[in-house]
């Protein structure tokens, strides 16, 4: 096996045991990235040099035995973390010279554990997307297929963890933007609860729904990378300092007596057969170790995409007005006046879809408006949030399909935004909730496509998750693939 | 038809914490541009607000002060809206759920008082400068205030004149300042306000068309704007037109106001909760504990000046204009135990010599314990009450105790009877034609004496003294 195929837990074991060095497995990722970045095209922004030199000041760290949580290991970020001195374009035109003068918190933590930064990986233009194409830097390919998209609008950093260009990458999920790629990857992406991994330095989408995420390789990564990145930040007034578990405690426990409750309105018409049936094995692995699955009702499943597409464009509206060519990143220099630098600014400066989304954004804030949209979809935001309240108090976890389809095609749905828009159907009602979820990959279709299952739970129960998706990672035994690039 | 004006204003003063509301950036005014900033004021991507709870506080004080009722939750919200003065293209204010409501402050009007209703008040981040260059096409932004914290307090459509929102703007400009949450400079923009204005004929209920007034930055210009634009729209209304709903700024050089351009003003500020905040909650321990820290208001000051030190309403008005004023005044009070005599001396020599120089009490040389000295010195009769206007002037020029003055330009008045008497004895001898005019019943010419003792004794001595003695010894 290369360095760059093994794992966080497998690779700072060799660490440990002085069997390999950081600038080995650096190398050996951009290696990787040297093979196979031309096909998949999973990064924007490259940061050898400085990953170089990070690598070789933590193999010093290690020898002087100082070996942190994640000290020497290459973690790609998605390109809506802020980086001290490197580019963070978000995926956008208008911020493709931004560099900016801080560290996102996530960023801070990982540094402080030791980690390498191999580069800032592809998104969706603003995060607003479900395939990685909406990214004014070019798509992002699926490495299990690359006529087809990675998912999104983490494409870029779960693509990368697939096709072990990084060991672990971080991603963002305002309504699956973790675990739909995840998913259509087969990695684990886990969103976390609202509140518990710091927004301060995460260019806002959405932010009552953006929350910061890891992409691993399997489930011991993931717990692994949230005991670094979980935790209360003073810099965001809506985090919550509720402590932090050790994940890891949960890993290779059972889960015998769980209550697994099954959304009967997560299994429509419209899901793929060969995705369900991928899924209806999950329940009968469950079962097999000893967890009970119980139907159980979220009864305003049918609003979600509804009350998403009111609630997360009004905030990012607001949240984009800051890009107008006044102080960073793009500005058109056609603009004779000030409402013409704005205008032209923001018209060459983002994409269609982003575009689309300020618009409805803007319509459902406007007066007159205002009550029969955003207000009454905060409304049914909270009935939404109250059936998973209800529902959790008759099932440990919830089990649902991540995606209705596996990955489609490259340029499929570009035109056609509603199908765009129900990729995420089973993802989005976790970030309205707030709750956190976990996609773990469940096996294969005929075609050779990942497919993903998804389990959530309470607020802050992502221990819980991770106890689960460990318990069912063992039992499953899903076939080790790779993809062939 | 006679019309009657309906008025409203809205304040804005910016609060006197040490940092911005949301980020730990320094709130001094006159720096150089752009060095009081951070990227959370500056709007860059992905940084976030948090609340600094002083702001809170300050809010509640003023909203304690004016009687408002405190809402237990209050929510920030984002004014959303382009202007390159706003780094994050929205403001954050409070719209939805104000954290103060239903408060009033009473005014003195024609000798009586008159209650103005205070709707509510809120908090909100200021915006940052444009300044323009004159020689070419391009504009520069200053964001050092952006995020600077200020509290809008807007009153109930209760004024009815211009005199009467100037005596409201001033009670509320005097009230922040004696709270010390702002520092109420009009000039540099800590203290703004704007004004709702509408007539309707006197005696009707329903209001007429308003107009909004703007660019009034001293409380003159607010009185003079008004006045304008209530006969302004009287002008408008009896020549059988109609108001137009708009915002008009003063101009202070032609004396009007006119219309803002119609494209500036429309806007649709889509107002909803900010979703990088959390409720702040506002809980009765934290009221009680603010409420007994407050100040003594200006009105009550005022009244108790009057009922315990005895002097003129007027003087009660003089010497409680400031906190500081009144503080100084009352130790001198404290130190003389004279406090009619202290509110002449405050009020005369010593606001005369500051007002000249256009300094503030905080920084008058002269101190409350050597001002008081020199009061009782005059009680005791050691100098001359013509004596301490030298000595007054001289403490305000060099910083120098009374006694120092005193001894330096030995100006001790001559009590000693003895020394005096002989004194006397010679004026008497030297002018034998005045003293028989005197003693045969022109008593007109013991002035002549008073004056020929004053010039022996180079004006140090007693004038009582001189007196009591003079008429003992001219009458032989």
């Amino acid at each position: 096996m290369e360095l760059h195929e093994l794992t966080i837990h497998e690779l700072l074991d060799r660490l440990r045991a002085g069997e390999t060095t950081s600038a080995e497995i650096t190398a050996s990722v951009f290696g990787r990235i040297d093979a196979v970045e031309k096909e998949v095209h999973a990064y924007i922004t490259l940061m050898r040099e400085t990953a170089l030199a990070e690598a070789a000041r933590a193999d010093e760290r290690i020898r002087k035995g100082e070996i942190g949580a994640l000290t020497g290991i290459p973690i790609a970020l998605k390109d809506i973390c802020c980086t001290k001195g490197v580019r963070t374009t978000c995926g956008s035109r208008i911020l493709q010279n931004f560099i900016p003068p801080y560290n996102a918190t996530v960023v801070e933590k990982l540094r402080a554990a030791g980690a390498v930064f191999p580069g800032k990986t592809n998104m969706d233009e603003f995060a607003m997307g479900s395939s990685t194409e909406t990214s004014f830097f070019g798509v992002t390919r699926n490495p299990w297929d690359l006529d087809r998209i990675p998912g999104g609008s983490s494409g870029g950093s779960a693509a990368a963890v697939a096709a072990d260009e990084c060991i672990a990458a971080l991603g963002s999920d305002t309504g699956g933007s973790i675990r739909q790629p995840a998913a259509l990857c087969g990695v684990v992406g886990m969103k976390p609860t609202y509140g518990r991994v710091s927004r301060f330095g995460l260019v806002a989408f959405a932010s009552s729904l953006d929350q910061i995420g890891p992409f691993t390789k399997d489930v011991e990564d993931c717990a692994i990378v949230m005991n670094v990145i979980a935790g209360y930040d003073p810099r965001e007034s809506t985090s919550v300092p509720e402590e932090v578990p050790d994940y890891r405690r949960f890993l290779g426990k059972g889960i015998e007596g769980w209550r697994v409750g099954i959304p009967k309105e997560y299994f429509i018409a419209g899901i793929d057969p060969e995705v369900e049936a991928a899924v209806r094995r999950t329940i009968q692995v469950a079962e097999g170790a000893g967890a009970k699955c119980i139907e159980v009702s979220l009864p305003h499943t049918e609003y979600c995409l509804a009350v998403y597409y009111i609630v997360a464009p009004a905030e990012a509206c607001s949240n984009l007005a800051r890009y107008d060519g006044v102080k960073y990143g793009f500005r058109s220099e056609e603009g004779r006046d000030l409402m013409e630098m704005y205008k032209k600014t923001r018209a060459a400066g983002f994409g269609a879809e982003v575009k689309r989304r300020i618009m409805i954004g803007t319509y459902a804030l406007s007066s007159g408006y205002y009550d029969a949209y955003y207000k009454k979809a905060s409304q049914v935001r909270a009935l939404i949030k109250r059936d998973f309240d209800e529902a959790f108090a008759k099932c440990d976890v919830i089990l649902t399909p991540t995606t209705p389809t596996p990955a489609f095609r490259v340029g499929e749905r570009t035109d056609d935004p509603m199908q765009m828009y129900l990729s995420d159907i089973f993802t989005i009602s976790t970030n309205l909730a707030g709750i956190p979820g976990i996609s773990v990959p469940c096996g294969f279709t005929a075609a050779g496509l990942p497919v993903g299952v998804q389990f959530l739970a309470g607020h802050f129960q992502e221990g819980r998750l991770i106890q689960f998706a460990s318990a069912y990672e063992k039992h499953a035994q899903i076939e080790k693939r790779r993809p062939t690039l | 038809m006679q019309f009657e004006p309906v008025i409203g204003l809205e304040i804005h003063a910016q609060l006197l914490t040490d940092a911005k509301i949301f980020c730990g950036c320094s709130t001094k005014f006159g720096a150089p541009p752009n060095t009081h900033t951070c990227p959370v004021c500056l709007g860059m991507p992905g940084v976030l607000p948090v609340l600094n709870r002083k702001v809170v506080e300050f809010m509640i004080r003023m909203a304690l002060a004016t009687n408002c009722r405190l809402n237990r939750e209050c929510n920030f919200a984002r004014k959303n809206y382009f202007y390159p003065d706003l780094p994050k293209g929205y403001q954050i204010s409070q719209y939805a759920a104000p954290p103060a409501e239903h408060g009033w402050v009473d005014v003195e009007i024609n000798g009586g008082k008159k209650r103005i209703g205070i709707t509510r008040i809120h908090m909100e981040e200021d915006a940052g400068k444009l300044m323009h260059d004159e020689h070419n096409p391009a504009s520069y932004v200053d964001l050092n205030r952006t995020g600077v914290p200020l509290i809008e307090i807007v009153s109930d459509p209760d004024i009815r004149s211009a005199e009467e929102a100037a005596a409201y703007l001033r009670r509320l400009h005097e009230t922040l300042v004696y709270l010390g949450i702002c520092d109420g400079n009009m000039e540099e923009g800590s203290f703004r306000c704007d004004a709702n204005v509408s007539l309707r004929p006197k005696g009707t209920e329903a209001f007429g068309t308003r107009a909004e007034l703007k660019n009034m930055n001293s409380f003159r210009n607010v009185q003079r704007a008004l006045e304008y634009e209530i006969k302004r729209q009287q002008y408008v209304l009896e020549g059988g037109g109609e108001v137009v709903q708009e915002t008009r700024l003063w101009d202070d050089t032609a004396g009007v106001t006119h219309a803002m351009r119609g494209k500036e003003e429309a806007h649709d500020y889509r107002y909803f909760p900010d979703p990088d905040l959390v409720p702040v909650v506002i809980d009765d321990a934290w009221i009680a504990e603010i409420r007994s820290s407050l100040p003594e208001l200006p009105l009550e000051k005022r009244e108790r000046f009057v009922r315990d030190y005895q002097i003129p309403v007027y003087d009660a008005g003089v010497l409680t204009a400031s906190r500081a004023l009144a503080d100084y005044y009352e130790e001198v009070v404290r130190l003389s135990g004279e406090p009619k005599i202290a509110a002449n001396w405050v009020m005369g020599d010593v606001l005369r010599f500051l007002n000249e120089e256009k300094r503030d009490i905080r920084e008058c040389p002269i101190s409350p314990a050597s001002l008081a000295g020199m009061i009782r010195l005059i009680q005791q009769g050691t100098i001359s009450g013509k004596m301490a206007k030298e000595v007054s002037e001289a403490m305000y020029r060099s910083g120098k105790t009374p006694q120092a003055i005193i001894e330096e330009k030995g100006l001790v008045q001559i009590t000693d009877e003895d020394a005096l008497a002989k004194t006397i004895a010679e004026v008497i001898d030297k002018n034998p034609t005045q003293v028989s005019q005197y003693r045969g019943g022109r008593e007109k010419v013991f002035g002549f004496f008073v004056g020929q003792v004053m010039k022996a004794t180079q004006g140090k001595a007693n004038p009582q003294l001189i007196n009591d003695l003079l008429k003992k010894m001219l009458a032989g």
